[in-house]
């Protein structure tokens, strides 16, 4: 659930989409590259960012009464490293301002920031400390992290942005902590099993495609497994 | 078959998990059981700070619940649709790379 159009001050909505830029526009160059240089990975891209769209559409239950999604972020985050993830996420949270009403223009650079750009590279460090117990755990790790880092960073983000009146940060960012980050907790759960479900189709099926992103080493038996 | 097995699981932990929360009536006392997060997100910015008025409207908003739901089910529909087209792909790549290696 990203912030909605409008719901953050002026000033702040500004300092987000400031930051959230130059990582944009870093990935828009590193991926364009990436296109030109090996149009072979077009497939995995493309598998990648589907698996964002659709993750990022389905609104489940989760055990605190209220609803939220997924962000299908790790996938690509691993598969072709953070920055060709921003720019497909920024292409998805895009799509949901502009045709459904959620989250929104003015509030783009801080889910930007949380679902495109601190989501993917907390879940890629994650699956890098993970990836020496094997690839699936990896997987499993980088996905978890990359979607509960993005609602915890819009968590903060609204703490700073609405602080408690009498608490102020800390009070705000348990207020809103409640809402995002622990409701977040199973559906993260459920995003780390998709991504080791997608990635255990892709080893069986593209290896050879794995092996040449790095993700497989070519060095070990783990293709076959 | 083994593999099978195992992806098969994968998919029943994550229904088991979106459904459990429904079963165990996790929404019960609720006023509106299973709203979104974002719309909660909203309450607690108006209590936090009473004066505040959301200073841009989106663009477009869909009219009404369904024509949204249907642009969800929309993004969900070409999101999986590429996702099972790429997935096709690499598996009659790697099919027709084996059948070539018998042949020759």
């Amino acid at each position: 659930m990203h912030i909605a159009e409008g719901y953050l001050p002026v000033s702040h909505a500004v300092a987000w989409s400031v930051a959230a830029a130059p990582f944009v526009v870093h990935g828009a160059t590193v991926l364009s590259r990436r296109v030109k240089d090996s149009p072979e990975d077009k497939l995995l891209l493309g598998a990648s960012g589907a698996f964002c769209f659709v993750l990022s559409a389905l609104k489940i239950p989760s055990v605190t009464g209220s609803c939220s999604h997924p962000t299908g972020t790790g996938l690509g985050a691993i598969l072709f490293r953070p920055p060709a993830m921003t720019v497909l996420g920024t292409i998805t949270l895009l799509f949901q301002a502009l045709l459904l009403a959620h989250g929104g223009l003015t509030t783009l650079g801080a889910n930007v920031f949380s679902m495109a750009v601190a989501g993917p590279w907390a879940g890629f460090g994650a699956y890098l400390l993970v990836r020496r117990l094997g690839l699936l755990p990896a997987v499993f790790a980088g996905a978890f992290v990359a979607d509960l880092t993005t609602y915890c960073v819009t968590t903060a983000q609204l703490a700073l942005a609405f602080p408690d009146a009498e608490s102020g940060f800390a009070g705000a960012l348990a207020k809103f902590g409640g809402i995002f980050a622990v409701t977040q907790i199973p559906l993260a759960i459920s995003e780390g099993l998709l991504t080791v479900l997608v990635v255990r189709l892709l080893r069986t099926s593209a290896a050879a495609d794995l092996t040449r992103l790095g993700v497989l080493r070519p060095d070990r038996t783990e293709a076959t497994a | 078959m083994k593999g099978r097995i195992v992806n098969l699981l994968l998919v029943l932990a994550v229904v088991a998990l979106a459904v459990a929360p429904l079963a165990i009536g996790a929404g019960d006392g609720k006023e509106e059981p299973f709203t979104g997060a974002d719309g909660q997100a909203e309450t607690v910015i108006t209590e936090n700070d009473p004066g505040y008025e959301p200073w841009f409207a989106p663009l477009y908003e869909p009219p009404s619940g369904e024509i949204e739901s249907g642009l969800f089910a929309l993004q969900a529909a070409l999101g999986a649709g590429v996702l099972g087209y790429c997935l096709g792909v690499v598996r009659t790549r790697r099919r027709l790379t084996a059948a070539r290696r018998d042949d020759g």
